[in-house]
């Protein structure tokens, strides 16, 4: 416990116009005082539709994180964010975390999972940790080419709607039916609560989002997969992500021929 | 007292080699069994050593690690290349990404249709001189320190390495505007462990030849 001098209960302005919040209990004991300005809210940078932000905005939504969004809607915007420096690679999706810019998705999820507890509650650096940190990993990037087929899908001539595009979501269906789900159902018999280390995780994020999408494709997906199901059913349930399933969230709806018109134009592809 | 990891690709570079290289940098022995035959690739399926049916796999501390990333990570986590806290953890993964991405594209080479292959070459040596090369010169300008993140050898440092060297074999001028690249290539190769997987006789894997793609073609049951 620290202790600190009797300050009265009062907001005090400090040299750099900050609020500074001192509080004292009944006790005589000091709390610590807290920092000094709230924390700002992540900020994140890409286009108006899912792409490779849409996981970040999952992982966020799920955290209970409040995030703000810049969208890219012109080759200029884009240019601007590449000459002032603030894409690494010149790519986005970018996010302003804790004074970073972040690119790269891989990159920004794992910081955010640690960063939000995501990974368990034990953080330890034990084998059980690290190994259970591999496996989140690994489990996430399984849904990983289910989404490229499906973004790639929305970027072949004609959309998704046009041959190569209902092949591309038709391979992304029968992936996760075949080789994806049966390996998810079958963990989920071994730990019925969470995907990884017994914790609600980044990678039960990730494979509910990836059960959702892949319903928008085809509803029967589920079908041959009882616990899969049941894990959606719950997940969907939780506060946090119930909330980002409903209208008006910030989760982005499936791309269309406008959103790949946008992108093809910053792109310039 | 664990067993030496044991590594299980075919004998080529592919996804296993950036394994090969972090582990030797962090002066850690490790075995290796080669999968010859299709029929092998089959029996470690059918064991269920492989969670998504893929290798690379990698036998460490009592798991049958898979996924190139994880397993990276993992190693790194263990042998302290992996920065002291979540803020170089997210720089380091950054820049490992960013090299993975460069990497990808020269590791696919091999496979590109002969037709293809001349506008994909142009395309690495344009993104290698005009993306990569100078995003990390300016990391190194930027702080001037010996390496990329914390001021200490992390996985991204080694991962960038082995880039510079698979860029160098195919057009060595491509390094020629980048000497503080240049400056961390000699600096990590001089380490000693990595010193000694650079000579001859060491796990190292050379160049895919024709052979080589040929063994795995046959053994992935690629066409």
């Amino acid at each position: 416990m620290t202790f600190f001098p009797p300050w009265p209960n009062c907001i005090v302005l400090n040299t750099a116009g900050k609020n500074t919040e001192i509080t004292r209990s009944v006790l005589g004991a000091y709390r610590k005082p807290k920092p000094a300005v709230m924390a700002a809210k992540p900020k994140l940078w890409y286009f108006h539709g899912r792409g490779r932000m849409e996981s970040i905005r999952w992982l966020l939504a799920a955290a209970g994180v409040e995030f703000e969004e810049e969208f890219l809607e012109t080759r200029e915007q884009y240019e601007k964010l590449q000459k002032d420096g603030r894409l690494l690679f010149g790519q986005v999706p970018l996010v302003e975390i804790d004074g970073m810019e972040l690119t790269q998705t891989r990159a920004i999820l794992s910081y955010l999972a640690a960063k939000y507890n995501l990974h368990g509650k034990d953080l330890k650096e034990t084998v059980r940790y690290q190994s259970a940190r591999a496996n989140t990993w690994f489990f996430s990037k399984l849904c990983l080419p289910i989404r490229r087929l499906r973004s790639d899908a929305a970027f072949q001539p004609g959309g998704r709607g046009g041959d190569k595009g209902r092949c591309f979501l038709a391979l992304a269906v029968k992936k996760a039916k075949t080789r994806y789900f049966p390996v998810f159902e079958k963990v989920g018999c071994g730990d019925p609560d969470f995907l990884v280390g017994n914790k609600f995780s980044w990678a039960d994020i990730q494979l509910l989002e990836a059960i959702l999408t892949m319903e928008e494709l085809d509803a029967s997906v589920l079908s041959d997969f009882p616990l899969l199901k049941e894990f959606k059913t719950r997940f969907s349930n939780i506060p946090t992500i119930k909330k980002f399933l409903q209208p008006g969230s910030q989760r982005k709806p499936p791309p269309d021929s406008h959103y790949v018109e946008v992108v093809r134009n910053i792109l310039q592809f | 007292m664990a067993g030496k990891p044991k590594l299980h690709y075919f004998n080529g570079r592919g996804r296993m080699e950036c394994i090969r290289w972090l582990l030797a940098a962090a002066g850690v022995e490790f075995e290796e069994k080669f999968i010859e035959q299709p029929e092998d690739l089959d029996k470690l399926r059918n064991d269920g050593s492989l969670m998504f049916q893929q290798v690379p796999m990698v036998e460490i501390d009592g798991m049958k690690l898979v996924q190139t990333r994880a397993i990276l990570n993992y190693i790194a986590t263990k042998y302290n290349l992996y920065g002291k806290d979540m803020k170089e953890r997210a720089l380091i993964d950054m820049y490992s990404e960013g090299v993975e991405d460069l990497g990808e594209m020269i590791m696919h080479l091999p496979l590109c249709p002969p037709d293809q292959k001349d506008a994909k070459i142009a395309q690495i040596k344009e993104r290698t001189t005009n993306r990569y090369f100078p995003a990390f010169e300016k990391v190194l300008k930027n702080h001037g320190q010996d390496y990329l993140v914390g001021n200490k050898l992390s996985k991204a440092d080694i991962h960038l390495v082995e880039l510079v060297y698979y860029v160098e074999e195919m057009d060595p001028s491509l390094l020629a505007n980048f000497p503080l690249l240049k400056g961390l290539k000699a600096r990590v190769s001089s380490l000693p462990a990595v010193k000694k997987f650079l000579q001859p006789g060491s796990q190292r894997k050379p160049p895919m030849d024709e052979k080589n793609l040929e063994e795995a073609k046959r053994i992935f049951r690629i066409k």
